[in-house]
């Protein structure tokens, strides 16, 4: 959805996404989602008086790769403290990058061919975890609160985005390319549902001709692609119907609820914290050498967008339908363009391998990506010689992607081999001649009756005829 | 002549190692002459002796000193060497971390806890073969120059109980200068190891910042902390230097390159030295007469041993107090973030978390810590962080680049430690810019991250000890403690401490023979 008329939407997304190190940012405890609460801990994240931070060199990598995959430049950078107290927060102050960022001034762009800036991308530490514990299950009325510190140091990089996302569809795509681009890059497992993603939202709207911009909110808890734009869209009605009622937006953070549908107060820019950020003194200055950046960035593989253009190339000049827009998207986002690409390349036409990807592969993605892409591409040709028909592609693909095998092994299995070509002229010339009116009438003319022979074809076959072989063997019994 | 020196040592400490001395203590117990056991046992002995008058001590582990000694003797006996330090007792500022012991920086909000883990320094200080004998007061947080900010009551100083040891490392000075450990480690931010080492008539030294880890001590001011010797002469300070300082990959600002060791620098001379002598630092406004003139023989003493002494100016160093005062608390106000009652430590329940935050740390904090606290917090603040905190790193940039100027003139420096002798308790406690000016003279190295030495150089005329202090560059220890060693054995005797240990009182200091 757009903003609405005569109305004008800017939103800057922060995202904060955890990085697959086998260890904690500033120490050697395992990073690892879902243990034992208080298990991987110690005195430094804990923050335990004297304790002091040891900078992951893999975290370093991994954020490097980040910023090299969104075509940042990777420059030297400071930690600073962000200082506020909270009880999930060891130190009571979180180390973080302020000033000077490690990735700067880089960019995305979205499969619907718009390009949005990324500002920076920074190194920090995520906090604990606290459970509210009480009759309520919030945090007013909790009679105490129990924290976890597995998650306190693990390593985050904070993407921001510049403001130039215009609608609640864009940041979804935005959100959700980057998302591909946190997994292909190899930073991050990407999932929004473990936290190891999470998107803050800055809104503000205008007047379409306006050049200054609105006062802004920031909504928080989102933790789903589809809270995202419920969340914008909800956001910007909300600041829209204020400014039209002759009120004012006032700065403050929200809440989505995803519940009731609607962002609330969670504090207004007077509560807003100082965070008194100055130079981390325990930590030394982060300068990585040219040398290493260019080994990272020459590491990296080809990125969504580099994938999406691979698929659309397979359909030559004209390139790939917008119909088929969706279907690229999709197979690169799941991580089976590859299946397409190769199958492709072995002079399957590009359409049916898109097709079967992004329709048949995509239904169970994780197993398709293991299936090995000679057999996805043997099974694609049987179905475009004619071997077998889309019916029966579609079982043998399904039987192909959780069990795997060879397609041709896999059709003799489900008794599709005795529809060769031979034995169905077989079936269709005994049907014919069990039919003679209506092969006369058909043969006068009357084509609708090709869906009746079809039909007495398909029972005797017991469905495993090829629709589009019935039709041939008709056309060649009429001469 | 005591058992067991070399005759490079001898003459290294000229009149001859005293008997207490640790490195003679460290060769009779490696050579068998004399049982760790029976060293401790003294030295224990000792503390229950007179430390109820001092206070130097909040912990004395005398069951695992036992142990620890008693696994030493083993050692010897097996035929091992347990370390350059084997069976030389060690008293340990109490804000440094020790496995199941007590650690307390002196204050009402660590009351109670026991770390998990040793300071890297403690584990070097046990690989080396000492033994621990106890945890000492300080200031709380190391945030005083007297100790007399200890939530749990004042140390006394040795030479005289009615007046303050100096601070904030006053136990660990005056635990050494009063026989209880012939070593000890303290923590120099401002000036906390070589003030009270001044004041209560012994060497303390303060190594260039990254040479010594700071994992495990509880930081005060991360960018100046710096763990250091107090030892009751220069070559038992530098052997202790030799043994802590080194590369900790656990600690980032450690430097990678092994410092040069110091122990074999201590009998180098001064010969054809070139010595600066700060005028800032020695003849500026407060610095008592008799600390001037101590001062002045020093650098005499200095040149009759071949050295070339010319006064120097540094202009720049007038603002090394102001910028310390902004940086060190702006540090500290981060620091001190965590004691916030829900980890360990102190707690005092609210109505909700920020409550039992503010009332935890309203109970848990003396009023020094709060006001550092205060004044970190503001310096930090939104809006005023260029025209304080930012200022003062660049007030600290220009104090570097003063001493880089001097250095390239001067091999070493020579100025006063402190101000003025011991003073009485209660003299400074309501006045804190009075006691604040306690540090003029120590806290520009610490801006600077350079090393600075102090060592006993007489007394003032009521008889109380004067410190004299040698500045040298980052990695400069050797020279600095060459030159240092120089000014000891040219120092007029300093008297045995009014209140010390037996043994001490009887050896006389410093002692010349003495054997056992």
């Amino acid at each position: 959805m757009s903003a609405p008329a005569g109305w004008e939407a800017v939103i800057g997304l922060e995202v904060h996404c955890e990085l697959r190190t086998a260890t904690k940012l500033f120490c050697g405890c395992r990073n690892e989602f879902g243990a034992e609460p208080n298990t991987h801990v110690c005195p430094v994240c804990l923050g335990l008086p004297g304790s002091l931070p040891v900078l992951s060199t893999a975290a370093v990598e991994l954020a490097m790769r980040i910023g090299l995959a969104l075509h940042c430049e990777v420059r030297p950078s400071v930690f600073h403290r962000k200082n506020y107290f909270y009880p999930d927060m060891p130190k009571d102050y979180q180390v973080s990058q302020y000033d000077e960022p490690i990735n700067v001034a880089g960019y995305l762009d979205l499969p619907d061919g718009s390009r949005v800036g990324v500002e920076r991308a920074h190194i920090e530490e995520d906090t604990g975890k606290t459970s509210h514990v009480g009759d309520t299950g919030r945090i007013h009325g909790a009679g105490y609160a129990l924290v976890d510190y597995n998650r306190a140091g693990v390593p985050l990089v904070e993407i921001v985005s510049e403001p130039g996302i215009t609608s609640a569809t864009q940041a979804r795509l935005y959100a959700s390319e980057l998302r591909a681009i946190l997994v292909a890059s190899g930073a991050s497992d990407g999932r929004m549902e473990e936290g190891s993603m999470r998107v803050d939202a800055n809104v503000s709207v205008r007047r379409v001709g306006d050049l200054e911009l609105g006062t802004r909110c920031e909504v928080k808890n989102l933790n789903s692609l589809r809270s995202l734009s419920r969340a914008v869209d909800h956001e910007i009605g909300r600041q829209v119907a204020i400014v039209e009622g002759g009120g004012r937006v006032e700065q403050q953070t929200r809440h989505w609820d995803e519940d009731r549908g609607c962002t609330v107060t969670l504090r207004s820019k007077e509560e807003a914290y100082d965070y008194r950020y100055f130079p981390e003194p325990d930590l030394v200055p982060l300068a990585p050498d040219a040398a290493w950046v260019e080994d990272v960035r020459s590491s990296l593989g080809p990125m969504p967008a580099d994938r999406r253009r691979a698929v659309v190339a397979l359909f030559g000049a004209g390139g790939a339908s917008d119909a088929r827009a969706d279907q690229v998207a999709t197979v690169v986002e799941l991580g089976l363009d590859h299946l397409v690409v190769a199958a492709a390349g072995a002079g399957i036409e590009p359409a049916l391998a898109l097709a079967r990807t992004a329709n048949e592969a995509a239904a169970d993605a994780a197993a398709a990506r293991e299936v090995d892409p000679a057999a996805y591409t043997a099974l694609l040709q049987m179905e475009q010689r004619q071997e077998l028909s889309a019916t029966q592609a579609k079982a043998v693909l399904a039987e192909l992607v959780t069990g795997g095998g060879a397609p041709v092994e896999i059709a003799r299995r489900m008794g599709f081999e005795a529809l060769a070509a031979g034995s169905l002229a077989e079936v269709v010339a005994a049907v014919v001649a069990e039919h003679p009116g209506e092969w006369e009438r058909f043969c006068g003319g009357e084509a609708k009756l090709a869906g009746f022979f079809t039909g007495h074809v398909m029972r005797r076959t017991e469905g495993k005829a090829n629709g589009k072989a019935v039709a041939a063997e008709l056309a060649k019994l009429q001469g | 002549m005591t058992v067991g020196l070399t005759p490079d040592r001898a003459e290294a400490s000229a009149g001859g190692a005293e008997p207490l001395s640790a490195r003679a203590l460290a060769d009779a117990v490696r050579r068998g002459e004399r049982r760790a056991s029976e060293v401790v046992e003294e030295h224990l002995a000792a503390i229950e002796a007179v430390d109820g008058e001092l206070g130097c001590f909040l912990t004395v582990t005398a069951d695992g000193a036992r142990r620890r000694a008693a696994e030493i003797d083993a050692e010897v006996a097996a035929g091992r060497d347990p370390g350059p330090l084997a069976g030389v007792p060690v008293a340990v500022k109490d804000n440094l971390c020790t496995t199941g012991v007590a650690t307390t920086c002196a204050s009402r909000i660590l009351e109670g806890w026991r770390p998990p883990y040793d300071a890297t320094v403690v584990a070097r200080l046990a690989e080396a073969g000492a033994v621990m004998v106890g945890k000492t007061n300080l200031d709380e947080f190391a945030m005083g120059s007297s100790t007399e900010n200890s939530a749990f009551g004042p140390t006394r100083n040795p030479h005289d109980p009615s007046r303050v040891p100096g601070g904030s490392s006053g136990g660990s000075a005056a635990a050494v200068a009063a026989g209880l450990a012939p070593l000890a480690l303290g923590s120099d931010t401002g000036g906390s190891i070589r003030q009270p080492a001044a004041l209560c008539g012994v060497v303390g030294m303060k190594p260039t910042y990254g040479t010594v880890s700071r994992y495990g001590l509880i930081a005060f001011a991360s960018s100046l902390d710096q763990v250091g010797p107090v030892a009751r002469s220069v070559a038992d300070a530098a052997a202790l230097f030799d043994v802590i300082a080194g590369h900790d990959p656990r600690d980032s600002t450690s430097l990678v390159d092994v410092p040069p060791a110091c122990g074999p620098a201590v009998g180098a001379g001064v010969q054809g030295l070139r010595v600066g002598l700060v005028t800032e630092l020695t003849d500026a406004q407060g610095v008592d007469a008799d600390v001037r003139s101590r001062v002045a023989e020093a650098a005499d003493a200095l040149a009759v041993a071949g050295a070339t002494v010319d006064s120097v100016s540094i202009p720049e160093l007038r603002f090394a107090l102001p910028a310390y005062y902004l940086l060190a608390p702006a540090e500290a106000s981060s620091n001190l973030s965590r004691y916030d009652g829900v980890r360990y430590g102190l707690r005092v329940d609210g109505d909700d978390v920020a409550d039992m935050n503010a009332r935890t740390r309203a109970a848990g904090f003396g009023p020094e810590v709060k006001r550092r606290i205060l004044l970190g917090t503001y310096a930090l603040s939104a809006g005023y962080y260029d025209a304080y905190y930012a200022q003062a790193q660049r007030v600290r940039t220009v104090i570097i680049q003063a001493f880089a100027r001097a250095y390239e003139r001067f091999d070493v420096l020579l100025a006063a430690t402190t101000p003025g002798t011991a003073f009485r308790l209660g003299e400074k406690i309501d006045d804190p810019l009075a006691m604040y000016l306690s540090d003029v003279c120590t806290i520009p190295t610490n801006l600077a991250g350079h090393p600075a030495i102090s060592v006993p150089f007489g007394t003032d005329s009521a008889g109380l000890p004067v410190g004299v202090q040698i500045l040298a560059p980052a990695l400069g220890e050797p020279v600095m403690v060459a030159a240092a060693a120089v000014l000891e054995r040219a120092a007029p005797s300093t008297p045995v401490p009014r209140v010390a240990a037996p043994t001490l009182a009887t050896a006389g200091m410093p002692a010349v023979g003495g054997a056992r």
